[in-house]
């Protein structure tokens, strides 16, 4: 079937296209030149006057896996405000902080978007985010596996093993569980908070392995570079939410010797302790130092006031924090030597100093970074907010008066400490299309994705042009996943199945000569039984693998 | 005859995953790592492969479309038992998203034990490799560990070498409550387990002054329910003092009004010793017949653990009030449909009501239920996923034999497709 969508003002910011009127042909799933040959068009929609975009990509929201499961079984109450009924054609369940896997497949289509990438894969846990995912409908998905505070790596470090075997383990360990990427959380730390220590800065060496934070961020940062693999180093610092940690992450920043690293959710490691609250921004300067070191990337988590729950493999960050749970109940868990995880429902309220100012840095931030080619929308989803409040945050990004409205209602302290009042910049559609199309499929090394050239997969999303962006990016005319159309007038019309975005590095197998006496001896399960295998995603008829290339490789 | 090796187990909850297993056509004997529960659960014979409708043997097809049928013009089904892996209890949840089913994990009103303290208070658990490699207290609380997992001593504590506990053999072992019924607790040295007994009923008492001690709150009287005060701070003192001190409890065993509440207690000790500058952890038992792996899939596709209603359209979640045999016993139900790929001494509650019993083939009824289906059982007969008792670990499931039996997916599927 040749599908014409026709006249759409299309903003494609990987050809190029800043908001030009554009005819797009779809066939077979894919889009495809103008035909020549006269074939006749079976399908044609009438997009003039219509924004046309990729589907917009979700490069860090922990949509599967199991801290998130734990989230949606803590919460019964946060579910019950929000139940979402079956139709003839989608499956019931419930929505909120941490909706049911199938609640968020469909809401995020129903917001134009066609793929999402859960960011904390733990190895040990890698099926159940599989599966979870697995029962994510239409979006495509992947993981980024963490790494970081799994004793085999800090043993391998502490024995001063060689690059080229740290290369092996972790290509080794990402080909046995599936994902697109390498993710570190709180480098060591989680480890560390096992024996008891509290807090882990940059350079503090872990009680038991004489290894430091730093050197973890190196050793990964370049066995991902030595692999090839297309997602630079996925970086959850140290220190977060803790005043001051300003320093650790410029530190960060600049103790990676140029390797290319992606700092996730800055927002919350961007605080300086200025002020007679001994909490402010550090916005400035993080974003000077983004502008200034083109080998980091970074998303936001930016926080919206209102109920959430915050879910990291943080183990250690999340019990020092544990205090403030709202409502007062929360789940911490250490995880098989090879990380854990923690659980603390969040209301960020406005009338909140911290908070209120959490929000402003946020905003700050993606305001201050220039290129948007290097900084993503994300809140962190469900950590700042939940995933459906992107298109709130897209207005306050595109519309300056709108802002500082929402300004002036929050905590007046905060205003006084923010200078996002003085900040003019306001978000083009072009840049709102790069930051979550066109450059986040560039940084998670997405091949034929988040771009409308001829070539790609047809996942495309249609607005209707509107002044207020967050009714506009609320509801799509249409979203189209892989050339069907998935979502009319902001509705799910058809059910489909994305496929799981995965890389394959190259690997010397001897390192499963290490690795087998190590799981015969310390762990649980026989290394033969760890690795998920190709037909654990596709026997049940509707996942699929897509292996994208290697760095240097065509 | 073949031999199959590192055969994971869908049967004990601690993922034993290295079994040998013997295979003669459709016969299975353990050859290695077997156990009490083990061996008679994967050796357990084929009787059935027909399905059968009032009695009489019918093609699957016809059984489906029965089921079917008797589901059709129903009010409110109640799926129970869910007793199988993840893909079976994804096609119960499709089936019960469809039909505006109740589903109800066999094991729930145990588990709630745990799920009510969880969803009130929340918890600090670990897992077994954390067991295996820190651990270096662990307390027992009202649970004869060995007779619910009899290799967990050996596989978890008593292993050679752990990576940061020197000589694992003088790790130290409290039973608080229930005594053990074997020596499995007993360390390769002779290193014997300190054993403080009490009833079960007495246990909210006696943890309610360990709590205290833990809290430093001064305690007047000088024993409680028989165990003396000296020896609980002797024990609080113990947990203070490890390196990784882990307190297990199986809900189960907590057979007593409002164990929820004593559960809670227990996670609270771990959580105050925390916040005094000590680690330590709890660790819930249970993962049999698929009752973790029930919660985990109905958690992700419902946002509830496995006791919720979709009668109206949408999942509700309340654990006393959608207790299925509750619900039969007071006419809220007009079908049953039972799911127990696992244990076929697991038979369908007694009930006049249209009964459709997917069950592992060997099971025997004393009512013939209106439709039964003989099935397989996940890691014999087919693939599939179970969850550990510790949750986060998802184990992978071998297909051993083939014996031709549909799997609980496979069936539910076709039903809800009949519909």
């Amino acid at each position: 079937m040749l599908i014409k969508l026709t006249g759409g003002t299309v903003y494609d910011p990987a050809s190029g296209i800043d908001g030009l009127q554009r005819d797009i042909f779809i066939q077979n799933g894919r889009i495809v030149d103008a035909p020549t040959d006269g074939k006749p068009v079976d399908k044609e929609y009438d997009l003039r006057g219509k924004v046309v975009m990729s589907g917009a990509i979700d490069m860090h929201t922990h949509i599967g896996g199991g801290k998130g499961n734990i989230a949606r079984t803590l919460l019964p109450e946060d579910h019950r405000m929000d139940p979402v009924a079956r139709t003839p054609i989608t499956r019931s369940g419930n929505g909120h902080a941490m909706p049911s896997t199938y609640v968020a497949g469909y809401r995020y289509a129903e917001m134009g978007y066609t793929a999402c990438f859960e960011p904390a894969v733990l190895p040990i846990n890698a099926r159940q985010a599989h599966m979870e995912m697995g029962d994510t409908p239409i979006v495509d998905k992947g993981g980024y596996v963490m790494l970081g505070s799994d004793d085999f790596l800090l043993r391998m470090m502490t024995a001063n093993k060689d690059q080229k075997a740290i290369n092996d383990y972790v290509a080794w360990t990402l080909n046995a569980a599936k994902g697109i990427g390498i993710k570190v959380v709180n480098a060591g730390g989680i480890n560390a908070f096992k024996f008891n220590q509290r807090k882990l800065d940059l350079d503090e060496q872990n009680t038991h392995y004489d290894v430091t934070p730093r050197q973890i961020l190196k050793t990964l940062a370049t066995a991902v570079k030595e692999l090839g693999i297309t997602h630079p180093l996925h970086v959850h610092g140290c220190n977060l939410g803790v005043p001051g940690n300003i320093e650790t992450t410029l530190n960060t920043i600049q103790g990676v010797d140029g390797l290319p690293m992606h700092l996730t959710h800055i927002q919350f490691h961007s605080y300086g302790t200025e002020g007679d609250f001994k909490f402010s921004s550090g916005a400035a300067q993080i974003a000077e130092a983004i502008n200034n070191n083109p080998n980091i990337t970074t998303d936001v988590g930016q926080i919206m006031f209102g109920q959430t729950v915050t879910a990291s493999g943080d183990s250690m960050r999340q019990h020092a924090n544990h205090k403030y749970a709202s409502p007062n109940k929360w789940v911490c868990m250490d995880i098989e030597c090879d990380a854990g995880c923690g659980l603390v429902p969040f209301k960020y309220r406005d009338q909140n100093f911290v908070n209120a100012l959490q929000w402003a840095i946020g905003l700050e931030i993606f305001l201050l970074v220039n290129d948007p080619w290097r900084i993503f929308l994300t809140t962190d989803h469900p950590n700042g907010a939940p995933f459906t409040s992107y298109p709130h945050l897209i207005r306050l990004l595109m519309d300056r008066s709108f802002r500082n409205d929402m300004l002036a209602t929050i905590h007046p302290e905060a205003q006084k400490m923010t200078t996002l009042a003085s900040i003019e910049r306001e978000y083009s559609l072009n840049e709102i299309a790069i930051m979550t199309r066109a450059g986040a499929a560039r940084i998670i090394g997405l091949k034929d994705r988040g771009a409308l050239s001829a070539g790609n997969w047809a996942d495309i999303t249609v607005y209707t042009e509107n002044t207020d962006r967050q009714a506009m990016f609320t509801k799509p005319d249409y979203v189209f996943k892989d050339g069907e159309l998935v979502v009319q007038d902001g509705q799910v019309v058809k059910v489909t199945w994305g496929t799981t975005h995965i890389v394959k590095p190259d690997y010397d197998l001897s390192i499963e000569k290490d690795l087998k006496p190590y799981f015969d001896k310390y762990l649980t399960m026989k290394l033969g039984n760890f690795k998920i295998s190709d037909d654990e995603i596709t026997e049940d008829g509707r996942g699929s693998l897509t292996t994208h290339p290697l760095r240097g490789v065509a | 005859m073949t031999e199959i090796t590192e055969v994971p187990s869908p049967f004990c909850g601690i993922g034993t995953d290295d079994l040998s297993i013997q295979i003669d056509g459709v016969k299975i004997k353990v050859n290695a790592n077997g156990c009490d529960i083990n061996t008679p659960a994967f050796e357990e014979s084929i009787t059935d492969t027909s399905p059968r409708v009032a009695g009489q043997i019918v093609s699957l097809d016809v059984a489906v479309n029965q089921a079917a049928t008797l589901l059709r013009n129903t009010q409110q089904p109640v799926i129970s038992g869910c007793a199988t892996d993840v893909n079976g209890m994804r096609a119960l949840l499709a089936l019960a998203d469809k039909t505006g089913a109740v589903v109800d994990n066999i094991n729930f009103n145990t588990a709630r034990r745990n799920i009510l303290a969880m969803q009130d208070s929340g918890w600090m658990n670990t897992t077994l490799a954390e067991i295996k490699n820190r651990c270096d207290v662990l307390l027992i609380v009202g649970t004869d560990l060995e007779g619910f997992a009899p290799r967990f001593f050996e596989r978890y504590l008593w292993n050679q070498e752990a990576m940061f506990v020197s000589d694992t053999g003088s790790r130290e072992v409290i039973y608080l409550g229930k005594a053990p019924s074997g020596n499995a607790s007993t360390s390769p040295n002779g290193h014997q387990a300190t054993i403080f007994p009490c009833a079960d009923a007495d246990l909210p008492d006696v943890l309610a002054v360990l709590a205290a001690l833990i809290r430093k709150h001064p305690i007047h009287v000088q024993s409680v329910a028989g165990i003396q005060v000296t020896d609980l701070q002797t024990i609080a003192d113990k947990l203070s003092a490890a390196s990784y001190g882990v307190i297990c409890w199986g809900a189960a065993a907590l057979a007593f009004d409002h164990a929820e509440l004593t559960v809670q207690v227990i996670c609270n000790i771990v959580k105050d010793i925390n916040d005094q500058g000590k680690r330590c952890s709890g660790f819930p038992l249970g993962g049999k017949e698929g009752d973790q792996t029930a919660n985990q899939v109905c958690g992700w596709t419902t946002g509830y653990p496995a006791r919720v209603n979709f009668a109206r359209g949408y999942p509700e979640y309340d654990p006393f009030l959608y207790d299925s045999q509750a619900m039969l016993n007071n006419g809220e139900a007009d079908a049953l449909i039972w799911v127990q790929a696992f244990n076929i001494n697991s038979k369908p509650p007694k009930t006049d009501l249209p009964t459709i019993a997917i069950g592992r083939s060997g099971m025997t009824f004393d009512n013939e239920p209106d439709v039964f289906i003989p099935i397989g059982t996940p890691g014999i007969d087919h693939p599939g996923h179970a969850y550990r008792l510790d949750n986060v670990v998802a184990i992978r499931l071998k297909k051993l034999r083939d014996s031709g039996l549909p799997s609980t997916s496979e069936v539910l599927h076709a039903i809800e497709q009949a519909l």
